[in-house]
């Protein structure tokens, strides 16, 4: 099927298979390797992207679903080589070992940080509750995205209508 | 956000500058391509023809293998070979060496002996090919009946498993004992009070959110094979691969790149890298495999699967005088363990703990099942969580049974500062240890004596009153750790000893660049690492780069796994980087006209003792090392080391764990309201990744301890095959871990550090199960297996316990 989604603000036109997963279509298809499959059974959440603004796992997502939509990656989260506070969040405050649950954890924080500038610890853990990090215990997860509230970028974030 | 470091130099990271010359809270090196989703890991990689492989698996927990027709397979347009048993047999390679000197079979050619074993190999164009032509193999087989549970598998008439070794009749793979049993036995004899117990550290998998895999990539022409892969050990792999396919070793290179975590699960060697290294001669392209997630839970290396019996023999007024240990050990259906050859049953004999215990003994019998192999992963430390485990449950079973406190109890009989090192009845010698003051640091911020006063007020309100509210526990572990394996001559993998090199090498303009044999899979190495060099060249952190995971570019070593990583890499650098200080000083003295035994070292610089005025930096003398200055005779040009650590012993790290639980006695759910560590690891190089390191080890404790487990049913069907059934800790589970530090250098390390990766791992268990049998006292209970699953707890309050590791009845 041919298919043109639109991926970090670049149309991307491919012919696929129909049961091609989004997280493969990503990573093999357009070499954007940033989002990880974990677990195929939406539990893990390394392959949280965002779908039209809503973060979803692209493991349980078809590419052709995607078509005519938009799809922010973790190579998205960059804008005009400035770093995104949550990227900055996660360095700053070590929420971050292996880094294979990283760009998940990061494109969820940005969501959230969008609909609540300001969360509360028990807002961070439960907007993060879909995800697993198998090195950090979380704590520091939490402590960047708080970091992230409190250094906000200076031009407000780009929000697609 | 996280506080500065000693120097004022907090974490600045996201590819800043960063001119911090030593140890301290350094934000982390390898942050940069992280965060930018620009990390490298297996399954990004892709090499040009590559080929993708996918493993065909058994159904059957024990079946006999009657016929296995690829046909239809191979008559697919996109897959390029279909490899089975057969074929690896017609090569010599159906069966590969285990970690343990036993065999493991690479694809099945007799029988199949646990569910999810390898039977067949793919190489397709795609890996949707890959997968659609398993399909079209036909399997015949006969089922057998299976060994399932442990405790049967040395019953008369069990299956016999491992009919492919001759002479074989029972599935008995060793006897092995520590201590002193009759010693312990006549303390025993005479004792005062002996309590008994029966305990399981169930099967649980580490579960690293990467999945093993390789890329292998014969090159025809020229030989040499490159295998890109999910290794914890490089240089051991390379031996490994070296030995199996009898391909030269110098043709041999191993890369591990971004490793998504490991905790233990990618230090073996697993059949998928042997097909797929097979699959890349057979077809002269690369060819890629990787797990898919049910792969790995079902057939990589699990960890524990220990069925304990303790006991503890004290006085009547609380002085541990002995301890006993009997286990009985899964090790699934080959011998596949990962631990040093002269303990097959790793370190577990390191069980008497923290404690001044008299005499103590154990003895540990493994078995074949019909389950996937391993047994020691999951920054175990070499089976150091089951006997910290067992310690710290019989120290609250003895204290509930005298009607002591726990932490008194423990206080009671901690080593104290003065017996160290120490000579454990069990022939372990402890480097160095103020346990006291760590339990007591633990208490004073957990506000021990407060919590006591408010637990005693919930239960007596909650008998007067009848309220019906959560009942509180409190649970303490206090663990010690042998870490940093070898000593060599006490300590090998398959024969190699666990001594690690280190190079080093200062470019003229002073910049360095530091080679080393471990490998991290999210540890933080490429800082940590370089912050030794710096701190013991006085030059900047951002001067050093580590090379690391690619046995081309790197010195020989045992790799990363059981918390080695800084007690013996670590070392290493520390004495490497102290051999280029020393050419440096002779380079120094060459450069000020002065006796290098003339000069003193202040950080960066020689300087002529006593004048300050008169000295080099690090970075003169690099760049006069590689010049035209004269240079003493005998003394070579440039400025470069390399040296092998052999550590003298191990290092013991330490810890005091407190949980508070709320236990619901109506759902029987348990949510840990608070946790706290104080972690003694010797000095910290860097106490960030140290407390980060704690942080998941503590997860780890919540998860074993509350929701993990691998189960089986009758037939030996895996019952945790994903993560909709085998259920790791979220952010929900986890409660913000309080920390707390002492520090007892190590006498023997060249910094004084110890290890640090598993302990919070080891320790941690055991502390939240104390806290949820303390939380169930009132109901008479004493003791209850992990995982403490609500169905578990709520069996164990209506006093009908389960298995935990078989399906329910």
């Amino acid at each position: 099927m041919n298919i043109t989604v639109t991926v970090n603000g670049q149309p991307c036109t491919r012919d696929v298979e129909p049961r091609l997963l989004l997280v493969h279509f990503l990573r093999d298809e357009l070499d954007l390797t940033g989002t990880h499959w974990g677990c195929d059974t939406s539990n893990c959440g390394a392959c949280v992207v965002w779908l039209d603004d809503v973060p979803v796992k692209s493991c349980t997502v078809l590419a052709v679903m995607a078509s005519g939509r938009e799809v922010r990656t973790v190579e998205g989260l960059e804008r005009d080589g400035e770093l995104d506070p949550v990227q900055k969040g996660f360095s700053e405050c070590h929420g971050l070992q292996c880094g294979f649950c990283t760009p998940g954890m990061m494109m969820t924080s940005r969501w959230l940080l969008d609909r609540s500038p300001d969360p509360t610890e028990a807002e961070i853990r439960e907007a993060l509750s879909g995800q697993i990090c198998r090195c950090t215990g979380y704590e520091n997860i939490v402590r960047s995205v708080r970091w992230a509230a409190e250094h906000p970028a200076e031009k407000p974030e780009e929000v697609t209508p | 956000m996280s506080a500065s470091g000693p120097n004022g130099h907090g974490p600045n990271g996201h590819g800043g500058p960063n001119g911090h010359h030593g140890f301290g809270r350094v934000a982390r090196k390898e942050d940069a391509r992280f965060i930018r989703g620009q990390g490298n890991y297996v399954d990004d990689i892709k090499l040009p023809g590559m080929l993708y492989g996918a493993i065909l698996r058994s159904p059957h927990a024990h079946a006999r293998l009657l016929s296995v027709d690829t046909a239809a397979a191979e008559a697919h347009p996109q897959v390029r070979a279909v490899i089975t048993g057969e074929t690896l047999a017609g090569l010599n390679l159906a069966w590969m060496p285990t970690l343990s000197n036993d065999v493991q079979a690479v694809l099945a050619t007799d029988k199949v002996r646990y569910q999810g074993q390898e039977v067949a190999f793919v190489v397709a164009e795609t890996h949707y090919a890959a997968r659609d032509a398993l399909e079209l193999i036909d399997v015949d087989y006969e089922a057998l009946p299976p060994v399932v549970d442990a405790r049967t598998a040395l019953d008369d008439g069990a299956p016999l498993i491992r009919d492919d070794v001759e002479g074989r009749t029972d599935n008995r793979i060793f006897d092995w004992e520590a201590g002193d049993a009759e010693q312990t036995g006549r303390v025993f004899d005479d004792a005062e009070v002996v309590i008994a117990q029966d305990m399981l550290y169930p099967r649980v998998h580490p579960a690293p959110l990467e999945t093993c895999g390789i890329v292998a990539d014969m090159d025809k022409v020229t030989g040499k094979l490159t295998v890109h892969t999910t290794t914890q050990a490089p240089h051991a792999h390379r031996t490994v691969y070296a030995l199996v396919a009898g391909l030269p070793e110098h043709k041999i290179r191993v890369v591990s790149p971004d490793i998504g975590g490991g905790f233990g699960n990618k230090v073996g060697i697993y059949p998928g890298y042997v097909c797929a290294i097979v699959g890349s001669i057979v077809t002269g392209r690369p060819v890629k495999w990787m797990e898919d997630r049910s792969e790995n839970l079902m057939t990589t290396s699990f960890a524990r699967d220990y069925h304990m019996r303790g006991e503890i023999a004290a006085t009547r007024d609380g002085r541990i005088r002995g301890l006993r240990v009997e286990v009985l050990a899964d090790h699934g259906a080959f011998n596949g363990t990962a631990q040093p050859t002269k303990f097959p049953a790793g370190f577990f004999h390191v069980f008497t703990g923290s404690y001044d215990i008299e005499a103590a003994h154990c003895a540990v019998t493994g078995v074949y099942t019909n389950k996937a192999p391993g047994g020691v992963a999951y920054a175990c430390s070499f089976r150091i969580t089951e006997a910290a485990y067992l310690v710290e449950r019989m120290i609250d079973l003895l204290a509930a049974e005298l009607g002591t406190d726990p932490a008194e109890l423990r206080l009671r009989n901690l080593l104290r500062a003065e017996q160290f090192p120490y000579s454990s009845p069990t022939g372990w010698e402890y480097d160095s240890g103020d346990y006291p003051r760590t339990l007591r640091t633990a208490m004073d911020i957990a506000g021990y004596d407060e919590l006591r006063a408010e637990q005693a007020d919930r239960r007596a309100r909650a008998a007067d009153a009848r309220e019906d509210g959560p009942l509180m526990g409190i649970g303490i572990s206090f663990f010690t750790e042998a870490v940093g394996a070898g000593p060599r001559k006490h300590m090998d993998i398959l024969g190699l000893g666990m001594a690690d090199g280190a190079e080093l090498r200062v470019h003229p303009t002073g910049k360095a660049v530091l080679r080393i044999s471990v490998q991290t899979q999210g540890q933080g190495h490429e800082t940590t690492f370089a912050q030794i060099v710096a701190h013991e060249l006085g030059i900047p952190v951002d001067d050093v780069d580590v090379v690391h995971g690619d046995t081309d570019q790197t010195p020989f070593g045992l790799g990363t796994y059981g918390s080695r990583s800084t007690p013996v890499s670590g070392a290493a650098t520390a004495v490497v980087a102290r051999k280029v200080r020393e050419r440096a000083r002779i380079v120094a003295g060459a450069m000020l006209e002065a006796d290098p035994e003339d000069l003193e070292w202040t950080p960066g610089r020689w300087i002529v003792r006593g004048d300050p005025s008169s000295g080099a930096t690090m970075q003169e003398i690099a760049m006069a090392a590689h010049g035209s200055l004269e240079l003493p005779d005998g003394v070579e040009g440039h400025l470069d080391a390399t040296t092998v650590y052999n550590p003298p012993n191990l290092t013991y790290p330490f810890g005091a764990y407190i949980a508070v639980v709320d236990v619901d006695p109506g759902t029987g759910k348990v949510t840990v309201r608070r946790f706290i560590a104080v972690d003694d690891c010797g000095v910290r190089i860097n106490p960030m990744i140290v407390e980060g390191q704690v942080h998941g080890g503590l997860a780890d404790g919540v998860g074993m301890a509350l929701m993990q487990v691998m189960a089986f049913d009758e037939d030996g069907n895996h019952l945790g095959a994903s993560f909709m059934d085998y259920l790791l800790p979220t952010s929900m589970e986890c409660p913000s871990w309080e920390l707390g530090e002492t520090v007892t250098p190590s006498p023997h390390h060249p910094l004084g550090a110890k290890g640090v990766g598993e302990s919070a791992t080891v320790g941690s268990p055991a502390a939240i199960v104390n806290a949820v049998v303390d939380a169930l006292h009132p109901y008479g209970v004493r003791h209850a297996d992990m995982p403490l699953t609500p169905a578990n707890v709520w069996r164990v309050i209506q006093g009908r316990p389960f298995r935990t590791d078989l399906a329910i009845q």
